[in-house]
Parts: structure tokens; C-alpha cells; sequence
């Protein structure tokens, strides 16, 4: 008794997180542009979806964005993460701190904060503007990844390298880096996943001129839904299941 | 590159992206918030507490007073739902744990925006609440979900449950469950253990879990945009208004302002209550 109400109540949940998503699936082949009803099988609004210019330029304004961001986070925030666990400096607490800071505070603060520092130096919003704030907001998720790697590695490895005569260049190079590979890896495909998934900084820190597609996604959603977002959509969830999965297994790993 | 160059290296360019692109926006938001602004909309170089007297006006303290409680009912309700499924994956035996959990990862990393969307298209007019209600014969004419506070409400919960299901589980795993059969050969019942047990222990998770919750609760503006009414503006709408529409920059840097202040005082809470845990454990 108490184990199917564990289950039922298990599954209930479940079901409420996955339902909606599954829905959109499914009506994004469903032959028909407004009833509940399935009408029949059709590819037609991924079809329409291809033929779409605009949306295919913002497609691959997002796709730079997300693979440059992704990039540069990675190595600001691996480098980020060694320091901090390597060395004693004044300020690092005040470093670690800024980085929780950056990660739990809400978006729209940080979106506020980066508009605010375009403003003040002239600084046009478009590509750069959007590079830069994808960059700060996945950063900080990367060195954290990266830190908790770090901390629960060998420390008599890196012990050995030095009392070998190992520069530190060389134990970032020969020791380090391979080790903490795949939390690097993770936090890269974590960033891309933000940088795609991006409203809030974006909406703030963009012009018309340079969109990207969560831009694209939220202003076609405004308009009610349609069966062209639901395919956009399924396209999207599929990249970033990919993306996760591909994460998880990659923390999940000892070393590469 | 030698030892200490190669340490020079590192921590400046670390330091020299965190100030340019996170202290100092922020400080300026700070500043900015006790700035006069004049009517051509410029901000000017004057203090004043102006911005700050400005939110306790009843027209903002309204949609401060409805964004505190909506994403507060929302945080009990998404703590209600996840307390007793978090601790039931935790519990759940090895070899699926590890499936049950990453079903609850997927929807934490997933676009909030697209799920959103997705609760979206199931409220709406046509949608599939109204079909089964329809077919049920429960409604005879389709009823108005989409657009309304109650969207709003059940969007939010939909879109943040895994930010309260995930640190939850994570506290959860690490508790040792001889302490509950510990309490209950002792012969306490379920709700002793609950309360003196479950509940204290947990804490550090439910707090964690409800930071992650409250905080877009309030500031994601665009799911009240995407589902709510045209009354359904949370603080995270008026930020937005004043920066993108209202151009008013001193009253939503105030609005932030105090936004930071909410988190600083969420996050010293659970340090208070944890003094001895890692601080990326908050994730």
C-alpha cells in the first residue's frame, strides 16, 4: 500500500514535468494548424521552419554566440577555479565570493548591470554586447564545475610534478588540464546549453539588428502558440538533451 | 613562463574580467540607484533617496507586495510537491537512483523559456485541460486558463519544481537514515521524526531549493508576460519597464538594488545555518 502510493505519487510528478514537453512533440507533426485533434503524420512545419530565412540567420547568430561564449567561459573559468584552489592571494575570498555572487543572483540584475555598463562607455549592444554577457553568466557555472573537480583530485599528484622540478605551466599542461578535462568539457557544453537558452541578459543587452534565437523564440511565443514553435521547440529540446546527457556522463567520468 | 609570472597571469586575467564585467556594472547599478534622473530621462549627478521613497509608492508597493507573494506561495507549493518525491528518489534503490535523478536533471538544465511555451499550449483555449474538461461533460464551454493569474501561477511552479527538486535531492542523499529508525524504536512518531528530524536536517536543502525558487519567481518576466493578464506584473516586469520602456534607469536601478538585497539576506541565512559547509554547495 504505502509503496503505490510512493510510486503513483513518484510518477505523478513525473508526469507533470514531462507532459506539457511531450505535447509540444507530438503536435509539432501533427497534420492540422489549430485543433487538439490528431489529423495525420506531416514533417511540413519543420519544412516550413527550413524555409525561413530570418530564422535560419538567427539560428547561426546563436550557434556563434553559443560555441565563442562557451569558449572563452570555459578558459576564464578553468583558469578562475585553478587559481583559486592553488594559490593564496589577498582578495580570494572576495574572488570566490563573486563568483557565487554571479551565479545565484537573479539574471535580470546582471542584465541591468551589463546594460548599464554599455551605457556608460558608448558601447554599441549587438554581437560583442551579447558575446561578453553570455560569457560573464556561463563563467562562473565553469569554475564552479572545474573547483569541485579540482578539489576531490589527487593533491600528491601535483605535490610529485613540483618536487620534480614541474614549472606551474607545466602542471597545468601536463597534470591539471587532462585530469580535469571532462568537468572542462561539461562546463563547456553547460554554457552552450545557457547561451541557447538565454531571454532575460539577451533581452536586455541586444539590438535588432544582431538577433539570436531565444530572442526569436520568446517574440513568436507572444504571439500564441503556433505548430512552426512547436517544431522550433522540439528541435531545441533535442539539442539540449544531446548537450546534457553529454554533460552528465562527461561529470560522471574519472578522467578522459 | 616562470612560477610567478605564470600566477601573475592567471589571477589578473580572472580578476580583470570579474571587476570589469561584474563589480563594476554592479557598483554602478548601486550608485545609479540614489541618482536624480531630469525630464529629457538623463540621469544626472546628483544623490538623492528619491528612487528608493519612489518603491514605497502604492502603485510599486502593490506589485511588490503581489511578486512577494506569488513567489513565495509559489516556493511553498514547489516545496510541498518536492519534499516527498526528492526524498523518495534518495531512498530509492541504487540502481535506478541514478535514471530517476537524471529524469529530474534534463527539465533543471532545459530551456525555461520553451517550458514556458509548453505550459502555454496546454492551458490555452484549445488546449488539452479544456478538451478532457470538454469531453468530460465537467465544462460546457471552454474556460479562459491562458492569461490569467492562475496561468501565471501554475507556470512558474512548472518552470522552477526541478530548482527546488534538485538541491533538495542533493541534501537528501547525504542523510543517514539510522536516525529515523534510530527515533522510531525509540517510539517517536512519524510527525516527531518529521518535525525534530527530517525537517532540521534538511534544512540547508530546503533553503537552497527555496532561494532557487523565490528569486525567479519574482524577476523571470517573461513568464507573467507569456501567460498572465495585463495585471499580472512582478517585480522583474516593473525592472524591465523602467529600463526598456519607462526609461526611468535610477527607479529600476533601486528596483535591483533591492532585489540584491533580498538575495544577500537569503544567502546569509543559509550560511548562518550552515556555517560549516562548502559555499558551492548552494548549487
Amino acid at each position: 500500500m504505502n509503496r503505490t502510493i510512493k510510486y503513483s505519487y513518484q510518477t505523478l510528478v513525473y508526469a507533470f514535468l514531462y507532459i506539457p514537453i511531450i505535447v509540444i512533440i507530438i503536435f509539432s507533426f501533427n497534420d492540422t494548424l489549430r485543433s487538439l485533434l490528431w489529423q495525420s503524420f506531416t514533417f511540413k512545419w519543420y519544412q516550413e521552419l527550413i524555409h525561413d530565412t530570418d530564422l535560419l540567420k538567427v539560428s547561426w547568430h546563436s550557434l556563434v554566440v553559443g560555441v565563442l561564449s562557451a569558449t572563452f567561459a570555459s578558459i576564464l573559468g578553468t583558469l578562475t577555479a585553478i587559481g583559486l584552489h592553488r594559490y593564496r592571494f589577498p582578495g580570494r575570498k572576495t574572488m570566490h565570493g563573486l563568483i557565487l555572487f554571479l551565479i545565484i543572483v537573479p539574471d535580470i540584475v546582471l542584465a541591468v548591470a551589463l546594460l548599464m555598463l554599455y551605457n556608460f562607455f558608448n558601447f554599441p549592444l549587438g554581437f560583442w554586447s551579447i558575446f561578453v554577457a553570455h560569457t560573464s553568466f556561463c563563467m562562473p557555472f565553469v569554475a564552479v564545475m572545474v573547483l569541485s573537480r579540482i578539489k576531490n583530485l589527487d593533491s600528491e599528484l601535483v605535490e610529485a610534478a613540483k618536487d620534480l622540478g614541474a614549472s606551474d605551466s607545466t602542471i597545468l599542461r601536463q597534470i591539471l588540464l587532462p585530469l580535469l578535462l571532462p568537468a572542462i568539457l561539461a562546463g563547456w557544453l553547460i554554457s552552450f546549453t545557457l547561451s541557447l537558452d538565454d531571454v532575460m541578459i539577451s533581452f536586455f543587452v541586444s539590438s535588432p539588428a544582431f538577433q539570436i534565437l531565444p530572442l526569436k523564440i520568446y517574440s513568436m511565443a507572444r504571439l500564441g502558440a503556433s505548430p512552426e514553435l512547436n517544431a522550433l521547440c522540439t528541435i531545441i529540446l533535442a539539442i539540449t538533451l544531446v548537450l546534457i546527457l553529454a554533460a552528465h556522463s562527461f561529470m560522471r567520468k574519472k578522467s578522459i | 613562463m616562470n612560477d610567478r609570472q605564470f600566477r601573475f597571469f592567471t589571477l589578473s586575467i580572472s580578476w580583470t574580467w570579474l571587476t570589469v564585467f561584474a563589480l563594476v556594472p554592479t557598483l554602478m547599478v548601486i550608485i545609479t540607484s540614489f541618482l536624480e534622473t531630469n525630464t529629457t530621462q538623463n540621469i544626472t549627478a546628483h544623490f538623492t533617496l528619491e528612487n528608493y521613497a519612489e518603491l514605497v509608492d502604492v502603485a510599486y508597493l502593490k506589485i511588490f507586495l503581489r511578486s512577494l507573494l506569488i513567489a513565495g506561495s509559489c516556493t511553498l507549493l514547489c516545496l510541498i510537491v518536492s519534499y516527498p518525491f526528492a526524498y523518495g528518489i534518495s531512498h530509492s534503490s541504487l540502481r535506478y537512483r541514478s535514471i530517476l535523478l537524471l529524469l529530474v536533471i534534463i527539465p533543471f538544465w532545459t530551456s525555461s523559456l520553451i517550458r514556458t511555451y509548453a505550459i502555454m499550449t496546454i492551458l490555452k483555449t484549445k488546449g488539452i485541460i479544456n478538451t478532457i474538461l470538454l469531453s468530460l461533460g465537467i465544462i460546457h464551454q471552454p474556460l479562459q486558463l491562458l492569461y490569467t493569474n492562475i496561468a501565471l501561477f501554475i507556470g512558474l511552479t512548472y518552470t522552477l519544481l526541478p530548482f527546488m527538486l534538485l538541491p533538495l535531492y542533493a541534501n537528501m542523499e547525504k542523510m543517514d537514515l539510522t536516525l529515523i529508525d534510530a527515533a522510531r524504536d525509540l517510539g517517536a512518531s512519524k510527525l516527531t521524526v518529521l518535525r525534530k528530524i527530517l525537517i532540521p536536517i534538511t534544512m540547508p536543502g530546503i533553503l537552497a531549493g527555496s532561494m532557487m525558487v523565490f528569486l525567479p519567481a519574482m524577476t523571470l518576466f517573461y513568464i507573467p508576460n507569456l501567460l498572465g493578464g495585463a495585471k499580472s506584473m512582478l517585480l522583474g516586469n516593473l525592472i524591465q519597464e523602467q529600463f526598456l520602456s519607462a526609461n526611468n534607469w535610477p527607479l529600476g536601478a533601486a528596483s535591483s538594488v533591492l532585489l540584491i538585497i533580498f538575495m544577500l539576506l537569503l544567502a546569509h541565512w543559509y550560511w548562518q545555518r550552515n556555517p560549516d559547509s562548502d559555499r558551492t554547495e548552494l548549487l
